[in-house]
């Protein structure tokens, strides 16, 4: 029977919804035991969280100040040493995971499937490759322990359950590395929606032209609600920060509406998409491959176009 | 020595539009160009940048692959890795055997840092500097965006989900590539001419004692779902209102 540790993403005193949708894709694989460990300084108030969802057997959790920050160095040796028993070890694909798992698949002596989008049985996976333009299925022989990092925008979070699935404090005996040690994190601030989890967003491309051209875009997502993407070349130009970026080395977003202003459509930014239930493409050119995956589609300025809109939208407000 | 490993992945360029072959077996790759993975390139270019700041000596580049990965390696000497180093195979070498391949030229070569490329663009696993690093019980600073190396110390700076941020790792340690590490540069006529005399050494994995084996079988290839066609609108109006009528605003 398959056994599923998952690895907690949160920031100390919130799980990540990423979380639920690993939850998701290990319910996918029939009869799974779920599992999921929280390392943090205090862990009570994730584990309670996780312990929430649905179809989750136990929680575990590691309490250590060396816990405070997320430091995939010092979480792998203790994360590897949690999943002796467990068939398969999940974590999210975000900066988190993707740190984080081939860390512990090394340690494992394990394959590791990235980016799952389908768990079609214990032993085999469906994952994008180049970019997104191929799908490959892969299986893995069923006595290897797995390690995998779960494509967020391929799953939706589960339920919460009825009841809250037991939580057992655990302390790994693998000590934690002092090699590698936090200094900071600067985030953007942003009292808008999380990119990864915002049911819209507006995004911007290099015809934006500038920094402070972005903020008609600011702008028009307050108005929506919206979180705010760019594409490589208007964060590489500086017009947006780096966590804003959508595509293929970048987020990949799965909203309910993707609104492209600006924005070509490279194959490795359209890879970021492929997942939004509308698209929306604003563009001056009308020849831009961004068109080819639009829903709905507006040749014209982006300049004119976006006071526009946001006009008509506070009118049926 | 103050050394740099780099290592090297032969991929289908960048701008090389992917099709899934008609029986799924895999994607065409018969005469498509192929390149340095950009990502690797930014390694190379970074590895470089310390190396002419006078914090280390030499830059090895190393690819692991069949034997036209000697291509992409007489381009990253021309770019200026002082040698190259070839283990060539024509197996299927999954992260973690590259990973192996890399720990053993670790323990031999003892650089000062290992950096490599986040992710290949072919494969986009994002795995085998994480695995290196775990192997070679080092510190790991991925998807770096600036690198500064102080001593026996290095600051790395971190593009991750929530914004960037900043690592102290002791040397020798793993450092993997992001997009705004570097601008990778171009490589001149009389530098390709030069590269062609730079020590290139060709090994196989067996005598460093790695067996490549395939534990993840692809089954099957398949184009990504396609999307539906869309409508044009002519103006604002007509967008609001065909947004609207899918109640999304």
């Amino acid at each position: 029977m398959a056994k599923v540790l998952i690895v907690a993403e949160h920031d100390g005193s919130k799980l990540n919804p990423a979380t639920a949708k690993c939850v998701a894709c290990a319910s996918q694989i029939a009869g799974a035991e779920i599992s999921i460990v929280v390392f943090a300084a205090d862990p009570a108030a994730v584990a309670s969280q996780a312990a929430a969802l649905l179809g989750v057997a136990r929680v575990h959790t590691v309490a250590n100040a060396l816990h405070a920050q997320p430091l995939a160095a010092t979480i792998a040796p203790q994360l590897a040493e949690l999943a002796a028993g467990h068939s398969h070890v999940f974590g999210p694909s975000t900066t988190f995971g993707k740190d984080l798992m081939p860390r512990v698949a090394a340690l494992l002596g394990a394959p590791q499937i990235s980016d799952v989008m389908a768990a079609e049985s214990a032993t085999r996976f469906k994952r994008p490759i180049y970019a997104g333009n191929a799908i490959i299925t892969v299986e893995i022989p069923a006595d290897r322990q797995i390690v995998a990092t779960i494509r967020v925008a391929s799953y939706q979070p589960v339920a919460t359950q009825a009841t809250a699935a037991p939580i057992l404090a655990v302390t790994p005996a693998a000590p934690v590395p002092t090699h590698t040690r936090f200094v900071s994190v600067t985030a953007a601030r942003s009292d808008r929606p999380d990119l990864q989890t915002a049911a819209k967003v507006v995004s911007g491309g290099r015809a934006l032209g500038s920094a402070e051209n972005f903020q008609i875009l600011y702008s028009l997502a307050d108005k929506l609600g919206a979180g705010v993407g760019a594409s490589r070349a208007a964060v590489d130009a500086g017009y947006a920060a780096n966590d804003m970026q959508v595509g293929q080395t970048g987020k990949i977003i799965a909203p309910e509406l993707y609104l492209a202003f600006g924005i070509s459509g490279a194959i490795q930014h359209l890879t970021g998409i492929k997942d939004a239930r509308t698209i929306v493409a604003i563009n001056k050119d009308a020849e831009a491959p961004i068109f080819e995956v639009a829903d709905i589609g507006l040749v014209g300025d982006l300049f004119q176009v976006v006071p526009e809109i946001e006009k008509l939208i506070a009118q049926s407000n | 020595m103050k050394r740099i490993l780099v290592s090297i992945k032969r991929v289908v360029d960048y701008n090389v539009r992917i099709r899934v072959k008609p029986d799924g077996s895999g994607v065409i790759t018969d005469g498509v160009k192929m390149s340095i993975n950009p990502f690797d390139e930014i390694a190379l270019e970074e590895a470089l940048r310390i190396k002419e700041k006078g914090l280390a000596e030499e830059v090895v580049a190393v690819s692991i692959g069949p034997a036209d990965c000697q291509q992409q390696l007489r381009t990253a000497l021309a770019m200026g890795a002082d040698r190259a180093i070839h283990v060539q195979t024509d197996a299927i070498v999954e992260p973690l055997t590259a990973a192996q391949v890399l720990k053993v030229l670790a323990d031999r070569e003892q650089p000062m840092l290992a950096i490599l490329g986040k992710q290949a663009i072919d494969d986009d696993c994002s795995q085998t500097g994480q695995m290196l690093a775990a192997l070679w019980q080092r510190p790991q600073a991925t998807f770096a965006s600036k690198v500064e190396v102080i001593g026996d110390k290095a600051q790395v700076t971190r593009e991750v989900d929530a914004g960037l941020e900043t690592l102290e790792v002791d040397l020798p340690a793993v450092i993997t590539t992001d997009l705004r590490l570097n601008e990778p540069r171009y490589v001149k006529l009389p530098d390709i001419m030069k590269a062609k005399k730079k020590p290139l050494d060709t090994v196989d994995p067996a005598s460093l004692g790695v067996t490549p084996v395939e534990v993840v079988k692809a089954v099957h290839f398949e184009p990504p779902a396609a999307r539906s066609k869309g409508i044009m609108v002519k103006d604002a109006q007509e967008l609001v209102a065909a947004l609207r009528s899918k109640g999304l605003v």
